[in-house]
């Protein structure tokens, strides 16, 4: 057997293990150039998409994900970065100024919110982070004379201007492709630099048992609100992108709903991990709308969201460790309890 | 005009109440948010509608309405024991987190399901009983309030004595207390959650209907809204905690009644009032006005 084995791995080496991580990049990296011009070419557009929503799902990763805090307010800070940048922009700001208001701004709120809530636990935080999204959305959508009401900015006779950076003006949907490829690498990263950190292994402590966190010397409650401000940061980024590329800004774009489609990409990837959570935001944010593509004048586009729920509901029944958990979670033992 | 303003809000606050109060029968139980439970709402109202167009000819008035609450309920719970076992017992053992997606997932379904195979459109629902107005020398109400207030309030009364009188009510609060001792003691635990989901989806599908006359009109999303105040009002109350729902529940109808009608713009503003009030309830009552608090587990 041992000879056989050999003989098989001298024939077929080992391909290296960074090769398939490595073509799906250069995939990413090329393909909306390749479809520019083409009939394909709204794909970028919709790669675009996916990616702001695999920007927060990992931003809220850090809320709910490492620390397991039940946050179902999170798009407010989306809305929060993406008014700041849009009222900075009409008022004649860079983009890189407007964003970096925007993080502020969605960073001060988000503390000043989990300074008061964060003490809440479990479905209590849910309901009052949920009440916080749309007391916000309500907000934007009532103050008429900062956010033009439900007609969203800008108002007439004013505009967001393109983002400008590097020397460059990005215009089209494949250059803010890049600009979102761009951020969602880095919030990797910054991800990928945290869990393995103090910081990250503490805040898993957390999420697995709060009270033995708290007795191993665990400083619980400014844990909480440092994941929970963190998180905050990717709000505000993904907010200012996407109101540099739209050039307009309703409150009809945060709804509750999106809240919740952010968890459910959490959730079905796998919380706490980040290809989880990534291929939660492809799955959840990207297959639905390549439906509506694909399906567009046949009666079945009614049907997806129906095969939506359908998905989301077997994903979970059959995996419910998520699609691609972390091998951190994968070694946990599951909850067997009733929680008490 | 106070008066009148403080008995729309308790007609309000009623149907709340009876949608929180399946919210709380199953967190009681299963500490797990229903997310289901409006569309479990918005599925009774459309059974209540189409009951109501095959039966109403023969029989008018009071015996229609009585028929058609009975059949919606039945429908709804049924509704509510298949989502159990299908959607949440499943995963009864994992992460917390697992069966709110399966209910988010089925609450999609659900919707979509009425979207694609009844109606895409906002159906008129009829009154039932005729309409009049009934003068009190002081107030005005109508007679559609004082029966959404009063069937509401039977129903309450009914499900209190199940809960308080009958051996299945003490086996609920049993589980509520502690499910795995329960178990152990020889309840069938599965018996209880399911018939916990069969009272609060008949709640539910009670306070469809109701929500239907009130409003005139019912459509495919319509359980969203209502479900999301009456889990509002449920938390309000105590989560958990059968009385905390009712009081909850009346609170924040009378609430958002009263901001309507006092505050500058406030039917605009009348949903930020009542999700400012829960916040502040919570500061101050972590876990709401009736709710025990909760040890911490050391």
């Amino acid at each position: 057997m041992n000879f056989f084995n050999s003989q098989l791995s001298t024939l077929n080496p080992q391909l290296p293990k960074w090769l398939p991580l490595g073509l799906l990049l250069a995939v990413l990296l090329i393909f909306p150039i390749i479809i520019e011009g083409t009939s394909y070419a709204y794909l970028s557009r919709m790669a675009g998409l996916v990616g702001l929503y695999a920007l927060l799902a990992l931003g809220l990763n850090f809320t709910l994900g490492y620390v397991g805090l039940f946050d179902l307010g999170y798009i407010a800070f989306y809305a929060i970065g993406a008014y700041t940048a849009a009222i900075l922009s009409i008022n004649g700001y860079s983009f890189l100024a407007s964003t970096f208001a925007a993080i502020v701004v969605s960073v001060f709120v988000r503390l000043l919110v989990g300074v008061t809530i964060l003490r809440l636990r479990g479905d209590y935080l849910a309901i009052v982070t949920m009440g916080f999204g749309e007391i916000t959305r309500i907000v934007f959508n009532n103050w008429d004379s900062l956010t033009n009401g439900p007609k969203g900015l800008p108002s007439v006779g004013e505009s967001i201007r393109p983002v400008k950076i590097l020397g460059m003006t990005l215009v089209t949907n494949t250059h803010y492709y890049y600009l979102i490829a761009a951020s969602v690498i880095l919030t990797i990263l910054v991800s990928q630099r945290l869990e393995n950190s103090r910081l990250g292994r503490a805040w898993v402590a957390i999420r697995e048992d709060e009270v033995a966190a708290e007795l191993t010397g665990l400083a619980v409650a400014r844990l909480k609100l440092g994941a929970f401000v963190i998180s905050a940061v990717f709000a505000g980024l993904a907010g200012s992108i996407f109101a540099h590329w739209e050039r307009f800004v309703t409150p009809e774009s945060f709804v509750f709903w999106e809240s919740i489609l952010l968890i459910s990409m959490i959730v079905t990837g796998g919380m706490g991990s980040i290809r989880g959570v990534i291929l939660g935001a492809v799955l959840l944010g990207g297959v639905p709308q390549l439906l509506q593509a694909a399906l567009v004048g046949s009666r079945f586009i009614d049907y997806r969201y129906f095969f939506f729920g359908l998905v989301l509901v077997l994903a979970v029944l059959f995996r419910p460790q998520g699609l691609w958990p972390s091998k951190r979670r994968q070694v946990e033992i599951l909850e067997t309890e009733y929680v008490n | 005009m106070f008066i009148e303003q403080l008995f729309n809000g308790l007609v309000l606050g009623s149907i709340y109440s009876l949608i929180a109060l399946g919210y709380t029968l199953v967190y009681g139980i299963l500490m797990m948010i229903n997310f289901a439970h409006s569309e479990v709402l918005m599925v009774g109202a459309f059974v209540g509608l189409a009951a109501y167009t095959l039966l109403a000819p023969p029989a008018g008035g009071w015996v229609a309405l009585v028929l058609v609450l009975l059949v919606a309920m039945t429908a709804s719970g049924l509704l509510g024991i298949v989502i159990e076992k299908l959607a949440y017992r499943p995963l009864r053992q994992a992460a917390r987190l697992a069966p709110l997606i399966s209910a988010i997932g089925v609450s999609i379904i659900l919707s979509n399901a009425v979207f694609l195979w009844v109606s895409n459109q906002l159906l008129s629902f009829p009154k039932v009983v005729p309409e009049q107005s009934i003068s009190l020398g002081f107030m005005k109400i109508g007679s559609l309030q004082i029966l959404i207030f009063f069937t509401s309030l039977i129903l309450m009364a009914v499900l209190h004595f199940m809960v308080q009188k009958t051996k299945m009510g003490k086996a609920m609060r049993a589980c509520a207390d502690d499910l795995t001792t329960s178990g152990l003691m020889g309840i069938d635990v599965n018996k209880v959650i399911a018939f916990t989901f069969l009272i609060g989806g008949a709640l539910a599908g009670a306070a469809g209907v109701l929500n239907g006359m009130y409003y005139g009109s019912i459509k495919y999303n319509l359980g969203f809204l209502p479900g999301v105040k009456a889990f509002t009002a449920a938390v309000l109350g105590g989560i958990g905690n059968i009385a905390g729902a009712v009081l909850g529940g009346f609170l924040l109808g009378i609430l958002e009644v009263m901001a309507a009608g006092y505050l500058p713009n406030g039917s605009q503003w009348k949903d930020v009032f009542a999700f400012v009030v829960l916040i502040g309830v919570l500061l101050i009552r972590p876990s709401g006005i009736l709710g025990e608090r909760i040890a911490e587990k050391i």
